[in-house]
């Protein structure tokens, strides 16, 4: 049964890492950019719903809301402000910027909050759910990540598959200019797919807090690392590689955890991630590109 | 026996054929043509002979010796050099920097002496950068010696490539359209620079071309590629004259 | 005039030579810089906070010399160099403290330690270069960062003690036990305590100078033409005869093994250390040295550690504000250089050139 345990709970810390790893896939496949800073977009996300319920006592549905109306807003602002004026620059400038932009989150967010650990409040209450005769527990919040997960990449896979912006993402995606001429307004593309990443990045963001309730200015940057590992693990570019990369990642992390040492959790992830990438070099599901002599 | 020789070449990518049954024959000092119309699998022949993809069937020999499985940078050594269609030089390289780099296993030295310029590290250099600025005398580039690669006009961007696939003393030299984008002056000056580097040279030369018109002019034979297999071969005026080629050149 | 043409052709040699100026103004300057700094030293002229960042400083610039190496003259993006740097340092602070009785000599201990920690870290290299270096762009990036977390989380778990037995090593937890008199060298999540500081700002600036000497002297090689050639472009390369493999390998296995060295002087300099400091913030601030600096651009390199590892400092006064303006004038920094004033500056400058050029060429004539 603790096989069981550990595995519900590895999909479900899982289905976090792939909701982030979503943001990271879709800002990459779009704008050819490693967005480190979408670990600090959780972080917000998480300090916003906190705030929102502990300080303003509103319920909590309304504090994840807070969090993803700001996270939103706060992604096209960085995307319009930091990101834009470079979309020609060499890719290595960008990244460097996006570092920039993550140490200005945490930095800002070290002055609002302060330093010291907020206690963060589930947005999901109830007693967990006991099957088997107690041998199995669930506590809500892993049921809530997991759907909320599922419900998540349906969309996301109908909104890109079928609507008219989705098909303009995969379009700026493919070849900007070409779009361009095909009459996308590739701006507003780009906007569009930086505010759905960093809106899911709040979403992730009061999940992970609810799951483990601390809340610190540097929370969101390991879970960061592990998605954007995630989504490469996976084949970054590819909606439905974050979601096996996210999941595998997760259940790896918390076996590895439970079977063989807590502090070693985080090398047998990497080490996993370098053997995938070595047999299939493009990740799980991505696309192989070879270069024409 | 031939400098090169190419029996029944085959190379098939997922299900689809590139080059089939393909079989050429070419004498030491010769100066061939391998021409065709766009698709025809001509680039995947050079891409063949210098090991960038590997053939599925059939053999290539240098010389006597088997090229297939080798490595593309043991085949330059054993002596084939090649420009490519798209020009691929080292942009951020300056155009002696780019000549010296072809000479890499011309003229060597330890690592030790590349760390530490101690040994035999300036006499060396110095006979590199001689014989580098002798080869980009002979293209008209010396003058530009000092000047990024990227930063060169289109034609002397060609040129150097020519120069630096020099540099490393092939017996062969596989030439990738080294006309195109090239006006009609500029063409005929580099056919006359490809005779010239022939002679002086001593090397072999085999080059792509799809113009007809402008290969008849200085190969002295002609082997013609349609839909990846060998349509017709001969000197310039018969291949000219086959009707086979005239079809596949200008539609039926 | 005929003069003036021999000037001509002199200065046009010398313009050829612009690596060679290059090399000779890199040194220059670095070793103004140290006399001036050693002269506020000496002096008494330069706070305490600030003298305590010198020998960071020189492990920095090395970090950042040695990264450019792997980024900007090899042309592959690694976010992992801090775990190199972490190899150099734990393997130097084994061999000085292993040694301590055996040689008394302090300077020697040092440069043993930064040999060892070189050779460790070009071991390291060649383990992690070898898989890394076969794939390509992004996913090479992300590789060295698992790389590099994964080298921090192993030497978090590793316990190292020495005895009159000599010495023991087990991983996870402690699983020997030291005669009487035995003493623990690396003590897991713990780290490394009483450190003899061996570390000074000469031993610094010199290894800076070797570094500079070496890695230039690459560049203008046979070599360094190579890899440099594998950057612009690996088919072009491969086609003269170049074996890429073993360039790429070369260059990043050189740039492990300085950066291992920079470790072993880096943890000198501290009483205590721990494998945590050698993260992935660690190996992204090196990156942003070099990519402000200027990819292949060593000189640059140095600069840009130099400014940015005193900037902070610097802005103490506004104590609490001073990473945050840190990070806004790095994002502004990154929009300038990228931005059309720039171009546009670099344009009228091209464009001044040429014409003084031109002019001299007509009074030549």
């Amino acid at each position: 049964m603790s096989f069981l345990n550990h595995l519900i709970n590895g999909i479900s810390l899982g289905s976090i890492y792939a909701i982030i790893a979503l943001g990271y896939t879709m800002v990459y496949g779009i704008a050819k950019m490693l967005n480190f800073a979408h670990g600090d977009v959780i972080m917000v996300g998480g300090y916003m719903c906190f705030c929102a319920t502990t300080y303003l006592g509103w319920p909590p549905i309304a504090g994840v809301l807070l969090a993803v109306v700001v996270c939103t807003a706060l992604g096209v602002v960085i995307e319009r402000l930091a990101y834009k004026p470079l979309r020609m620059a060499p890719s290595l400038a960008v990244l460097i910027t996006a570092i920039g932009v993550s140490y200005f989150l945490q930095n800002a967010a070290l002055l609002i909050w302060g330093s010291s650990t907020k206690s963060f409040t589930s947005v999901v209450g109830g007693d967990p759910i006991q099957l088997f005769d107690g041998q199995l527990t669930l506590t809500r919040v892993t049921i809530v990540t997991i759907v909320a997960c599922l419900v998540i990449m349906v969309a996301l896979t109908l909104f890109t598959g079928k609507s008219k912006m989705g098909t303009a993402m995969r379009a700026v995606s493919e070849d900007k200019g070409a779009a361009q001429l095909m009459g996308i307004n590739v701006n507003t593309t780009i906007s569009l797919t930086f505010a759905i990443g960093s809106g899911l990045a709040a979403i992730a963001g009061v999940l992970l807090c609810s799951a483990y309730p601390t809340l610190l200015p540097t929370t969101g940057s390991m879970p960061g690392i592990k998605a954007f590992t995630a989504a490469v693990f996976g084949g970054i570019g590819s909606i439905p590689g974050a979601l096996l990369g996210g999941i595998l990642l997760g259940v790896i992390e918390i076996f590895a955890k439970a079977y063989i040492s807590t502090q070693l959790s985080d090398a047998i992830v990497f080490a996993v991630l370098i053997v995938v990438l070595l047999v299939k070099p493009d990740g799980l599901l991505g696309k192989h590109v070879s270069e024409k002599v | 026996m031939a400098m090169l020789e190419v029996t029944s070449l085959g190379i098939s990518f997922g299900g689809l054929r590139a080059v089939d049954e393909l079989s050429m024959k070419i004498e030491e000092g010769g100066l061939v043509g391998l021409i065709g119309p766009n698709g025809a699998g001509k680039t995947t022949v050079f891409n063949m002979l210098t090991g960038v993809y590997r053939p599925t069937d059939g053999g290539i020999r240098l010389d006597g010796q088997n090229l297939i499985g080798k490595k593309p940078h043991d085949i330059c050594k054993m002596g084939v050099a090649r420009t490519f269609q798209n020009i691929r030089l080292f942009s951020n390289l300056s155009v002696l920097d780019n000549v010296k780099t072809g000479l890499h296993n011309e003229i060597t030295y330890t690592l030790a002496e590349s760390l530490l310029h101690i040994g035999s590290y300036r006499v060396k250099e110095r006979a590199m950068d001689k014989r580098a600025l002798e080869l980009l005398e002979v293209f008209g580039l010396e003058n530009v010696a000092d000047y990024r690669a990227a930063n060169l006009p289109y034609g002397k961007q060609r040129k150097l490539e020519i120069a630096r696939a020099l540099a490393t003393d092939p017996m062969l030299l596989l030439l990738d359209e080294p006309a195109a984008g090239m006006n009609p002056n500029e063409t005929e000056e580099l056919m006359e620079t490809i005779e010239l580097v022939r002679k002086k040279f001593g090397v072999t030369v085999l080059l792509i071309e799809h113009d007809m018109k402008l290969v008849s002019g200085i190969c002295e034979y002609l082997y013609v590629l349609n839909f990846g297999r060998l349509l017709a071969e001969g000197t310039p005026s018969e291949v000219l004259k086959n009707p086979e080629v005239v079809t596949a050149y200008l539609g039926e | 005039m005929n003069k003036l043409k021999k000037c001509a052709s002199k200065l046009k040699k010398y313009a050829a030579s612009r690596n060679g100026r290059d090399t000779l103004l890199s040194f220059g300057i670095v070793i103004v810089a140290f006399i001036v700094v050693q002269t506020l030293v000496l002096t008494g002229n330069i706070s305490s906070s600030m003298k305590g960042l010198l020998v960071p400083i020189c492990a920095y610039i090395i970090m950042a010399v040695s990264l450019n190496l792997t980024v900007g003259i090899l042309g592959e993006l690694s976010l992992g160099h801090a775990g190199f740097m972490s190899v150099g340092a734990f393997s130097g602070i084994v061999v000085t403290t292993t040694l301590a009785d055996a040689i008394p000599s302090g300077t020697v201990r040092l440069i043993l330690a930064i040999i060892v920690g070189a050779i460790c870290a070009a071991i390291a290299g060649v383990i992690v270069g070898v898989p890394v270096l076969r794939l390509k762009g992004d996913y090479l990036a992300i590789v060295t960062l698992a790389f590099g977390e994964i080298i921090k989380n192993v030497i978090n778990v590793l316990y190292i003690g020495k005895d009159a037995s000599g010495l023991h090593f087990s991983i996870l937890e402690q699983k020997f036990q030291l005669a009487d008199g035995g003493k623990m060298i690396i003590n897991g999540p713990m780290g490394v305590s009483g450190v003899t500081k061996l570390s000074s700002f000469t031993s610094g600036f010199l290894l800076i100078l070797i570094t500079l000497f070496i890695i230039l002297n690459l560049i203008n090689s046979r070599s360094g033409r190579a890899i440099m050639a594998v950057r612009d472009n690996k088919i072009a390369a491969d086609s003269i005869g170049i074996a890429t493999t073993h360039y790429k390998l070369m260059a990043f296995v050189i740039s492990a093994a300085f950066a291992g060295m920079a470790g072993a002087l880096y943890a000198m300099n501290y009483s205590t250390i721990t494998a945590a400091k050698f993260d992935f913030n660690t190996s992204i601030l090196i990156l942003v040295f070099v990519v402000l600096g200027g990819l292949g651009n060593i000189w640059g390199s140095i600069i840009a550690a130099t400014l940015l590892t005193l900037l902070p400092e610097l802005l103490r006064a506004v104590n609490s504000y001073r990473m945050l303006i840190y990070a806004i004038l790095l994002i502004a920094m990154m929009l300038f250089n990228n931005s059309s004033l720039k171009a546009r500056l670099l344009e009228k400058r091209g464009m001044r050139q040429m014409k003084k050029l031109e002019k001299s060429e007509k009074e030549g004539a």
